[in-house]
């Protein structure tokens, strides 16, 4: 393992600036994906900064009726709360279908937002992984992509975000608020948290350097019927071949995010108008820009079944 | 003791330790985390540096510049190992590619240098700093482009068999036959995935060697590290007392047993090697995949008529077949029949057995197409089976079975799993989101016959310490050992101790093959014996006559106390059971079914087991609890290997991509409902005085074909092809809505 140092922060101001200041600098909250990449030498920091004494660990009502969620509320927490399993089913079911619950136990909600890909060409560091090392190439396009994005693509990363709660967040339209080094704060809307990939798989967020996430916040209820349905090879623990999260009012409006398909939760807000008309008529705008490869083509068929058997279960 | 006639009634027979449901002695440790494993033996040796292993990052091809100055010059850095320094390494019996690679590399992950360092972060850092340069060749990694080029092996069936056999006319009557199939079925490559990585520590004491290893064949490891090393196996000692999983993975010497070797003597201090997980998948052995071609043809009646079963797969230059053949030469009658096997030459890493080698890739397929040609013929699937079930080996009819009990159990598995309720028509029953469905199949493995030797002290307090290099890879050998020797010398299961895994002990069998049980308590059985013949001796009773129970010696009016008996000193015996040619006369097998509800989600066409049932037939069960526990444990096993289990190979670089636990999934507590095991009453005099057999591989062979027709039974959708993901069938399933 590299050398690195460590510190721990005590104020999250102070934290971004540090992590401004520190070339090689990563912040640390529940560890989950950082230590495994640490372990593996993909990620390499010279420097940690470890926020989980910030006390960003609250869930408190926001003015407008909504909920703010400390970035340090770890995933059991925050799917156990009972404010969020009455007013956003779909959040509390996206975070209970993710890992175990030894993970759920210490992954909190900024890092959840921050884990990485897990595309195994980016996990062989023999492999070339515009992620890891920009301008290497990609491995992946050519390669095993049965697990990988199918829209949003780019001729140099096929990855998908991994996240589940990161789908339900996004459709919700939840806000992430951060500060910056120089103390300033700011709100970012999930629909802009996320990147596609472009030339740049490695800038996953719109984050800038040493900017911290300290909250994500919950508008005010949407009401309906919440549901996330995840598919995957085995029962748990294991991650989206696709994920369908779903808000469906009783007129047959709503929302629908896709996870499993693309370099961030993927939502497309003109599909939402054909709800009324059905799972297929929703995939056909949802899922129009998709590029699949033979391996993964099936998940385009694999939202339209998963979302036409969500909405005909919410509808009851 | 030579075992070459069927057993009498002998001191086993009693029953009162074996065939009870004891726990596992080992247990306790096992659950405190007192159960020391070959890397955490920092008693054993507490100095030892640690070792990274650098693997090679193509699949074929030569190491033009391997430059290890600034690894060696990094900070803790006591030792580098290469090949070039290493010198002339031979290669074991059991290896086929090298353990430690270059120049030439043989497949993606070989080894080609060990790192050795105070510390485990500082060894892998090093790792990191060891420049390769690469003079990469195209190889062969695809076995259907290869299938062509397949050829028919010297080394037959690699176990002593033909790769080919034939009786009768079997292109002639399956021309003739009204009712027939022809279908191709492909398994994938899977990986052992056990819990513990291969891992070691080797430790040098002049030109002696002491290795602590995970190793499920203590004789093999010993020999072939010995003629790797060119030591005198009398030089080598290899230590593994338990070992956290196998499934074959750790039947050879592998890379970190070589290279803490190597490592040790560079860096003249012990040295610890794990292979990281991430490595595992690539650097040692897998299950190879098969495609397999099974035709069928049949009268109307359902009377099998002509059966064939080929089969291609793959292995390094100069390896060996998944033999995924051989049941099909045993299962099922027909008077006209031919099986055939060919092997590729491909150049990924090394194939070798994976927990039931041959017959669980081979009876995926062939339990599918009986259930396909039952249907065809309009019969109920047992009923098909029972119909052609056999009681002599049917290309060799002069050979019956000891003991066949399949057509029972399949019999007794359909009453009680309820078979009467399946409904015959594919795609009829629905509950809720669900798609149901049953499916059955026919298990089968067959029992392997291996030398073992134990030996048996008695001392002055009555306690007997039983002793052989025989080993327990979680699967219950402590305690089918120690119940072996209470029975025999009639004492409680506290009085007896049971010391394993120790090349210094007497030879056994080891574990592998579902031979482990029955061999090596055989030669407790025989090591006991001779102890009985010295203690009646010593005390002038008859042998005949004398009794052992309750820690006592009874003859006549007489009776001594055990550990008087033995005296001051104490006695010992040892002894090996050796068999005869009754496996020759007779065919001995183990039989079982296997029955499996799923579900499979109409929309998503997820499919999740809801309840699975086996019923073995396989000789004596020494204790139904640890037989048990093989079994739900192989049954998951087959859920893994139906459903999810795939190493995907990725053809341009030749190499499983998947190569860790998150990218190769095996089943999770989720996946594993309700799981029943029976054990049929059954001795089987011919294999041995135990008269037991194995049940650890027979648990798996059947189970994913089960649940194959059991999807068939949900959906009226035909998977071929292994694991049955749901990829494969999703535009087969009804509209949604």
């Amino acid at each position: 393992m590299k050398p690195f140092t460590y510190q721990r922060a005590t104020s999250p101001a102070e934290a971004a600036a540090a992590a401004a200041a520190t070339p090689g600098a990563r912040f640390i909250a529940g560890g989950t994906n950082l230590l495994d990449l640490m372990k593996l030498e993909i990620e390499q920091p010279a420097h940690l900064i470890d926020v989980n004494t910030l006390g960003l660990d609250r869930i408190e009502p926001t003015a407008d009726g909504g909920l703010k969620i400390g970035a340090l509320v770890r995933n059991t927490d925050l799917a156990a709360d009972e404010r969020v399993r009455r007013d956003y089913g779909v959040l509390s079911r996206a975070l209970v279908a993710g890992a175990s619950g030894q993970l759920r136990n210490k992954a909190t909600t900024a890092g959840n937002l921050l884990q990485r890909t897990r595309c195994p060409y980016f996990y062989d560091t023999a492999q070339a992984c515009n992620k890891r090392h920009p301008g290497s190439g990609c491995a992946a396009l050519q390669g095993i992509s049965r697990q990988l994005a199918v829209i949003g693509v780019s001729d140099h990363c096929i990855a998908t975000h991994p996240s589940d709660m990161a789908v339900a967040l996004r459709a919700l339209d939840a806000t992430v608020e951060t500060v910056k080094p120089d103390g300033s704060t700011r709100s970012i809307a999930m629909a802009d948290f996320h990147r596609l990939p472009g030339d740049t798989p490695h800038i996953e967020t719109g984050l800038e350097s040493g900017e911290l996430i300290t909250a994500v916040t919950l508008p005010k209820p949407l009401g309906g019927t919440h549901a996330y349905h995840k598919v995957r090879d085995r029962a748990s623990y294991a991650f989206a071949l696709v994920s369908v999260a779903v808000v469906v009012q009783r007129d047959g409006s709503g929302r629908v995010a896709v996870g499993g398909v693309a370099h961030k939760p993927w939502r497309v807000e003109a599909a939402e108008a054909e709800m009324p008309r059905g799972a297929k008529a929703v995939n056909a705008r949802l899922m129009a820009e998709a590029r699949p490869t033979p391996a993964n083509a099936f998940k385009v068929t694999l939202v339209e079944r998963t979302l036409g058997a969500v909405l005909s279960e919410a509808k009851g | 003791m030579r075992f070459d006639t069927p057993a009498a009634t002998n001191p086993i027979d009693q029953l009162k330790t074996i065939g009870q449901p004891l726990d596992r002695v080992d247990g306790p440790f096992k659950a405190t985390g007192t159960a020391p494993y070959a890397y955490e033996r920092h008693d054993a040796a507490p100095n030892a540096a640690h070792g990274y292993l650098v693997v090679s990052t193509i699949a074929k091809g030569r190491i033009t510049a391997l430059d290890v100055s600034a690894a060696e010059a990094a900070h803790g850095v006591r030792a580098v190992v290469t090949a070039e320094r290493a010198g002339k390494l031979a290669k074991g019996d059991h290896n086929t590619a090298k353990l430690l690679g270059g120049p030439e590399i043989d497949h993606y992950h070989q080894a080609i240098a060990l790192v050795v360092a105070d510390t485990f972060e500082q060894a892998r850092t090093a790792a990191g700093l060891v420049r390769v340069e690469y003079d990469r060749e195209d190889g062969v990694y695809d076995l259907e482009e290869a299938r062509a080029s397949a050829v028919k092996p010297k080394k037959g069936d690699g176990m002593g068999g033909a790769a080919d056999t034939a009786t009768g006319d079997f292109d002639g009557a399956f021309a003739a036959a009204p009712v027939k199939i022809d279908y191709i079925y492909t398994t994938p490559d899977q990986a052992h995935a056990m819990m513990e990585p291969h891992a070691s520590i080797a430790a040098w004491d002049g030109d002696s060697l002491t290795v602590w290893s995970a190793n499920q064949m203590i004789e093999w490891g010993v020999s072939d590290l010995a003629t790797t090393l060119g030591l005198p196996k009398e030089k080598v000692r290899l230590i593994s007392p338990y070992i956290g999983g196998g499934f074959g993975g750790k039947l050879f010497l592998r890379a970190d047993v070589v290279l803490a070797a190597l490592g040790a003597k560079a860096a003249g201090r012990p040295v610890k090697v794990a292979i990281p997980r991430p490595m595992m998948f690539n650097n040692t052995t897998h299950r190879p995949a098969t495609i397999q071609r099974i035709r069928i043809g049949a009268e109307e009646g359902g009377r099998i008529t002509a059966i064939a079963h080929e089969s291609w797969s793959g292995d390094q230059p100069d390896g060996g077949l998944e033999t995924a053949v051989n049941q099909t030469r045993l299962l099922y009658a027909g008077a006209h029949r031919m099986t055939a096997m060919r092997l590729a030459t491909l150049h990924l890493p090394e194939g070798n057995a994976m927990r039931a080698p041959g017959e669980a890739p081979g009876l995926m397929a062939l339990e599918i197409a009986m259930d396909e040609m039952a249907e065809k013929l309009r019969m109920d699937p047992i009923a098909f089976r029972i119909l052609n079930d056999t009681k002599v080996d049917p290309e060799h009819p002069e050979r019956p079975f000891s003991q066949r009990q399949l057509a029972e159990c399949l019999r007794l598995g359909g009453e009680r799993f309820g078979w009467s309720r399946r409904h015959a028509r594919p795609g009829d029953v629905r509950d809720g989101r669900w798609l149901v469905g049953m499916g059955v199949a026919a298990g089968f493995r067959n029992n392997l016959l291996m030398k073992s030797g134990a030996r048996v002290r008695l001392d002055r307090t009555g306690t007997v310490t039983v002793e052989t290099a025989m080993t327990d890879i979680g699967t219950g050998s402590y305690t089918i050992i120690a119940q072996t020797a209470a029975e025999m010398m009639g004492v409680p299961m506290d009085r007896v101790v049971v010391r394993l895994g120790d090349s210094s002990l007497p030879a056994s069998c080891g574990s592998g093959g579902q031979w482990g049980a029955n061999n090596a308590t055989s030669g407790v059985y025989a090591a006991c014996t001779k102890l009985r013949e010295q203690v009646t001796q010593k005390l002038g009773f008859n042998s005949q006559e004398a009794q052992f129970t309750d820690g006592v010696v009874r003859a006549g009016n007489r009776s001594i106390p055990l550990g008087e008996a033995a005296g001051p000193d104490g006695m010992v015996a040892e002894d090996a059971i050796e068999y005869g040619d009754l496996a020759k006369k007779y065919q001995q097998s183990t039989f079982a079914s296997h029955f499996v509800e799923v579900g499979v989600d109409a929309a998503t066409g997820e499919t999740r087991v809801r309840r699975m049932l086996a019923v073995c037939a396989a000789g004596r069960i020494l204790n139904p609890k640890t037989a048990r526990s093989q079994v739900i444990g192989a049954m998951t096993m087959g859920v893994g290997a139906a459903l999810m289990e795939d190493l995907h190979v990725d053809k341009r670089h030749g190499y499983f991509v998947n190569h860790d636990l998150a990218g190769y999934e095996v089943p999770v507590h989720a996946d594993v409902p309700h799981q029943e095991v029976i054990f049929l009453d059954e001795v089987d005099p011919i294999s041995s005085p135990m008269k037991a057999k194995g049940v650890g591989e027979l648990g798996l062979c059947g189970v994913g074909a089960a649940i194959a027709n059991a999807i068939y039974n949900a959906t009226g959708v035909r998977v071929r092809d292994y694991p049955i993901t749901l990829d494969k069938y999703l535009d087969r399933l009804p509209p949604v809505g």
